[in-house]
C-alpha cells in the first residue's frame, strides 16, 4: 500500500477526472534548483533518480533543472557532468534519447551561497523558463549541500523574492542532517520558518522513501491479525536494530563530526519507532500520519543527566575481521582523528509513556562494523502464561517473535513453538516467514525518486514536519550532552562483531539482543 | 536470462507425475542452498501451438522481472496423442549468503485434440492455490481455452490481434463479463492517457476539459482498437453520449454529445507507424486551443496553440516500453484492477456502428 500514491494534491477548483485509475498522478510543472549541484549526493542519487523519473515519463509535462555551484562553468560543461554521473550511478542503463531530452532542459548558474547576484542570475533562469512555458512554473529548491549553508541559502532566497511567487507554488527541499543538536535544529527551523511556511518545507528522512519503511503502515493498519495484540498487554519488548558490516569508508569527514546516534538513530530509527509505535491515523494525509508520529515522540521521556548512563551505550570499533579479511579500528580510518572519541556503535533504551506503550522497553541499536548487515524491528511477545507440559529434552518455548526485516531481505518472520515430531511432546521454535522478494513483480523505486516526486506534487507525509525533527532532537539532545561530558573511556568492540559487550547492561531481566 | 536451471522431462506422463516432479525439484533446490526460495506472485497459463512455442518463449523473456512465478505453458498440437512435459526451475542468480535467489517455475505441456475434453484437470494441478491465475491464449483457440477462465482471475488480450477492431472490442466486453481482462491495446494507451490527465490537471486547464469540441488520434493501421479504447476513456471519464462511429476516406469519423456542445472524432490510421499503439492525439477546443501529443525521440512531443493562435513545442521525456514492456506490464497489471478500463470499454461498444 503506497501511502500517498493516488491521492492527488494540490486539489483547487473541480476534481480532474482524469486522473481516476491512473498509477502515476500527474504532477504540475516544476523548475528543480539543486543548490550544491556538483557534490556527491546530487551526483550518486538525485540526477539519476530524476533520470529514472525521466525514463518512467514520471517528470512532469514541462520539467527543469537549475544546477547552482560555485565553480564558473558553462550549461553544456554542467549538463556533460550530469550525463557522466547519470551514466554512471543510474539503476538502469540510461537510453541516449531519454538522457538528451532530459539534459536539453537543464542550465548551471555560478556562485556562491551567499553571493547576492548569484541569486538575480538565478532568478533570471526561472524567469526564462516561465515565459518558454508561457505562465509562471512551480519552483523547488533542493539544498544539497553542507548543512552550514543552509541558513545563508535560506536567507538569501528571502531576501532575493524567491521564496513565494503569486502564481505558482515555491518549496523549499532540505537535506539531513537538520542541526547537529537541539539548539541548532530550533535555530534553523526559526530561519526556515522566517522565510516559509511549514506548508513549503519538505525535510527528507530518505528512510522514509523506502518502500520497506512504508510496508511497515500496509503490515500495521492494513491486517486485521496485529492490532489487537499491539500493545503493552501482549508485547514484552521491541528491538530496533540497524546494523552495518562496512566502515565509515570515505565518510571520515561527516562522520568523525556526527556519530552514530546523530547519523542513524536520532532520524531514520526514531522514525522507525515511531511507525511501530503510532496510534493509526484517521486518514493518510501527511498531517493526520506526522500528527500520530509526533505523540509518539512527545511520550518519549527526556532522559535527565543521571539516566544517561542507565539507558545508553557508546561504543568505537576496533580492528578486527570483516568478510574474511583484517580490518582496521575506527582511530585507523582514513581522516579520523587518532584521538577521535566519536562513537561508531549507539544503543539506548527508550520508553513511550502512553496508554498503549507503557512499561515496554524499546532497544534501539545502530554500529558501523558490526557482524553483519542488518535492519530490522523485532517484537518479542510475552510469555505463555501456563505450559501444560514438560520443556524437559527441548529447546523450550521461547516467546513469539515477529521480526520485520528492512533490509537485506525485506520481509516478515514469526517465531512459533512447534512440536518436534515424535513421541513425545518436545518443543522447539520454528519461523513462518514471508520474503518481499518472492511475492511482488515490481522492484521498489529508489527512496530518493519517490520523495523528489512528493515533493514536487506537495505532498509531505514522506518528509518530516519541524515539531518532529525537534521531538526527536529533545531525546537525543541530552545523551549527547552527557556522553560529551563523560569522563569514562570510552568502550570498544572488535570490528565485525556483535557490538560492546557493554550493551548488555541495558537489558532488562529475561531480554537479550538478538544476533546480528 | 537464467543462469541456474533444474529440469525434469517424461514423456507420456500425468499430471500427478509433473506435480510431483515440481515438489521435487524445490525441495532438491531448497537443499542444495537455503538461498533458492520460490517466487509466489502469480500463475500464468498460456495455450499456445507447439509449433509457434519458440516465439511465444522469446516474447515472455522479453518480459525481464516482470514474469508469472509460475508459467503453464499448453503447447497444442492437434494430433498429438501422448501427454509430454518438462518441467524447468530457474534462478536468475547463483544462490549467495544472505542474498534470495528466487526460483521461477516453467511447466511446459505438450498435448493433443484428445486431451482437451479434461484440459481442466490437466491443468489445474499444476498452478499453485491460493495464487491468482492469468489466462493468455495468444494465438487464438479462444474457446478451446475457454474452459481454463474457470481456473483464472483474469485474461490477458491483445486487442489489436483481432483482425476486426469491432469484434475484438465486443469479444473483450463478452470476456470482460467472466473475468478481469487485461488488454494490452489498452496497456498502450497508458501514455497518452497518462499524459492528457497531466496536461489538464492544472486547476486551470480542467475547467477547458468541458470546452473540448475536438479529438483526433492517429495509430499504426493495426491499432484501431486501440484509438477507440483511448477516446472511450475520454468519454467514460468525462460524460460524454457517444455516437456510432462511420467511415470516412479511410478514417472513422463519430461524435459525441456533451452538456455544452458536440465532440468531433477522428481516428486515422497513421501508415508509417512501424510500432503497435498510437502515433498520436490531438485534443481541441471550439475557443481554439489546441495540444497535440506525438511520438518522438526520447518522448512525447507536444505542441500546445493558445486561443490567440500562439504555439509552443517541447518535448515530455520517456522512454518507449517496446513490446517487450507492454506485455511486461500485461502480466503486472493482472495483479492490479484499473476500474477505468470498463467503462472506457463500455464506451467503446457503444460507439461500434
Amino acid at each position: 500500500m503506497a501511502i500517498s500514491a493516488g491521492r492527488p494534491t494540490e486539489q483547487q477548483g473541480p476534481a480532474n477526472p482524469l486522473v481516476a485509475g491512473l498509477e502515476r498522478v500527474p504532477v504540475a510543472a516544476t523548475t528543480l534548483v539543486i543548490f550544491g549541484a556538483t557534490g556527491d549526493l546530487a551526483r550518486r542519487k538525485l540526477l539519476p533518480a530524476l533520470y529514472n523519473l525521466a525514463h518512467e515519463g514520471a517528470l512532469p509535462e514541462r520539467f527543469h533543472l537549475i544546477g547552482v555551484a560555485r565553480k564558473e562553468k558553462a550549461h553544456e560543461d554542467y549538463r556533460a557532468e550530469c550525463e557522466e554521473a547519470i551514466r554512471q550511478f543510474s539503476r538502469r542503463k540510461p537510453d541516449d534519447d531519454v538522457l538528451s531530452a532530459l539534459l536539453a532542459n537543464v542550465k548551471y548558474v555560478p556562485g556562491t551561497f551567499d553571493d547576492a547576484s548569484a541569486y538575480g542570475a538565478l532568478g533570471d533562469q526561472l524567469q526564462e523558463f516561465d515565459e518558454d512555458h508561457g505562465e509562471p512554473l512551480n519552483r523547488a529548491f533542493y539544498l544539497s549541500t553542507a548543512p552550514e549553508f543552509f541558513p545563508v541559502i535560506i536567507d538569501r532566497l528571502g531576501t532575493g523574492g524567491l521564496a513565494h511567487h503569486e502564481h505558482a507554488k515555491v518549496r523549499l527541499i532540505i537535506e539531513k542532517p537538520f542541526g547537529t543538536s537541539l539548539q541548532e535544529a530550533r535555530e534553523l527551523n526559526r530561519e526556515v520558518l522566517g522565510i516559509f511556511d511549514e506548508t513549503q518545507v519538505f525535510r527528507i528522512d530518505h528512510y522514509l522513501g523506502k518502500e520497506t519503511v512504508q510496508n511497515m503502515m500496509a503490515f500495521r493498519f492494513a491486517n486485521g491479525m496485529f492490532e489487537p495484540l499491539w500493545n503493552r498487554n501482549y508485547i514484552e519488548s521491541i528491538q530496533i536494530t540497524a546494523a552495518e558490516d562496512i566502515g565509515i569508508g570515505s565518510r571520515a569527514g561527516y562522520y568523525d563530526h556526527a556519530g552514530a546516534l546523530r547519523d542513524l538513530i536520532q532520524n531514520h530509527m526514531l522514525q522507525l519507532l515511531c511507525h511501530v509505535a503510532m496510534e493509526p491515523p484517521v486518514s493518510f494525509t501527511a498531517e493526520e500520519v506526522r500528527n500520530e508520529k509526533v505523540k509518539v515522540l512527545q511520550a518519549v521521556p527526556h532522559p535527565t543527566p543521571a539516566q544517561v548512563p542507565n539507558i545508553s551505550v557508546h561504543a568505537q570499533y576496533t580492528a578486527g575481521h570483516a568478510g574474511g579479511e583484517d580490518v582496521p579500528g575506527y582511530l585507523e580510518e582514513d581522516g579520523v582523528a587518532p584521538d577521535s572519541t566519536t562513537e561508531t556503535y549507539a544503543a539506548l533504551r527508550l520508553e513511550v509513556d502512553n496508554w498503549r506503550w507503557a512499561g515496554v522497553p524499546f532497544y534501539l541499536r545502530t554500529g558501523k562494523r558490526l557482524a553483519r548487515k542488518v535492519t530490522e524491528i523485532a517484537v518479542t511477545l510475552k510469555p505463555v502464561p501456563h505450559l501444560a507440559f514438560s520443556q524437559e529434552g527441548s529447546l523450550g518455548v521461547q516467546p513469539n517473535q515477529l521480526v520485520l526485516t528492512l533490509q537485506p531481505n525485506e520481509g516478515v518472520s514469526l517465531r512459533l513453538g512447534a512440536k518436534i515430531p515424535g513421541t513425545r511432546m518436545v518443543i522447539r521454535p520454528v519461523n513462518m516467514e514471508f520474503l518481499y522478494g518472492t511475492a511482488f513483480l515490481s522492484q521498489s523505486p529508489e527512496a530518493y525518486e519517490r520523495l523528489i516526486t512528493d515533493a514536487m506534487r506537495g505532498d509531505a507525509t514522506l518528509f518530516t514536519r519541524n515539531d518532529e525533527v525537534e521531538a526527536q532532537w529533545l531525546i537525543c539532545d541530552p545523551i549527547l550532552k552527557e556522553w560529551e561530558h563523560s569522563s569514562d573511556p570510552l568502550p570498544t568492540y572488535e570490528a565485525g562483531s556483535q557490538g560492546p559487550a557493554e550493551a548488555d547492561r541495558l537489558m532488562r531481566v529475561g531480554d537479550h539482543w538478538r544476533a546480528i | 536470462m537464467a543462469v541456474d536451471e533444474a529440469v525434469w522431462s517424461a514423456q507420456g506422463t500425468t499430471p500427478d507425475a509433473i506435480e510431483g516432479a515440481l515438489r521435487e525439484l524445490l525441495v532438491e533446490r531448497h537443499a542444495e542452498s537455503d538461498s533458492y526460495v520460490p517466487a509466489r506472485v502469480l500463475n500464468m497459463i498460456a495455450f499456445v501451438d507447439l509449433e509457434w512455442m519458440g516465439e511465444i518463449a522469446n516474447r515472455l523473456r522479453g518480459v525481464g522481472r516482470y514474469s508469472a512465478s509460475r508459467l503453464v505453458v499448453l503447447a497444442y498440437e492437434p494430433r498429438r496423442q501422448r501427454l509430454d512435459a518438462r518441467v524447468m526451475i530457474s534462478s536468475e542468480r547463483e544462490p549467495t549468503p544472505g542474498e534470495l535467489a528466487l526460483l521461477h517455475e516453467t511447466v511446459v505441456v505438450e498435448l493433443g485434440r484428445r486431451h482437451l475434453d479434461d484440459l481442466i484437470t490437466i491443468v489445474d494441478p499444476l498452478v499453485v492455490t491460493d495464487m491468482p491465475t492469468l489466462l493468455w491464449s495468444p494465438h487464438g483457440h479462444h474457446d478451446t481455452a475457454a474452459p481454463l477462465l474457470r481456473l483464472s482471475q483474469s485474461v490477458l488480450v491483445d486487442s489489436v490481434d483481432e483482425p476486426d477492431a469491432g469484434e475484438a472490442v465486443q469479444r473483450a466486453g463478452a470476456l470482460a463479463e467472466q473475468v478481469y481482462v487485461v488488454d494490452l491495446a489498452w496497456l498502450r494507451t497508458t501514455p497518452w492517457r497518462e499524459r492528457v490527465a497531466a496536461w489538464f490537471d492544472p486547476p486551470r486547464k480542467r475547467l477547458e476539459l468541458a470546452h473540448l469540441s475536438a479529438v483526433t488520434v492517429r495509430h499504426h493501421p493495426e491499432s484501431t482498437v486501440a484509438a477507440m479504447l483511448f477516446v472511450g476513456w475520454l468519454a467514460s471519464r468525462l460524460g460524454w453520449k457517444p455516437g456510432a462511429w462511420a467511415g470516412e476516406d479511410g478514417a472513422l469519423r463519430g461524435s459525441a454529445h456533451t452538456s455544452r456542445q458536440d465532440v468531433a472524432l477522428r481516428l486515422e490510421a497513421a501508415p508509417d507507424l512501424l510500432v503497435r499503439g498510437l502515433e498520436d492525439v490531438t485534443l481541441g477546443t471550439a475557443e481554439g486551443q489546441s495540444v497535440t501529443l506525438a511520438r518522438g525521440r526520447g518522448g512525447l512531443r507536444a505542441r500546445a496553440r493558445s486561443a490567440d493562435g500562439g504555439e509552443r513545442e517541447w518535448t515530455i521525456p520517456g522512454a518507449s516500453r517496446g513490446e517487450g514492456g507492454v506485455l511486461g506490464e500485461g502480466i503486472r497489471q493482472a495483479l492490479l484492477r484499473d476500474p477505468t478500463y470498463l467503462p472506457a470499454l463500455e464506451a467503446a461498444r457503444a460507439m461500434l456502428p
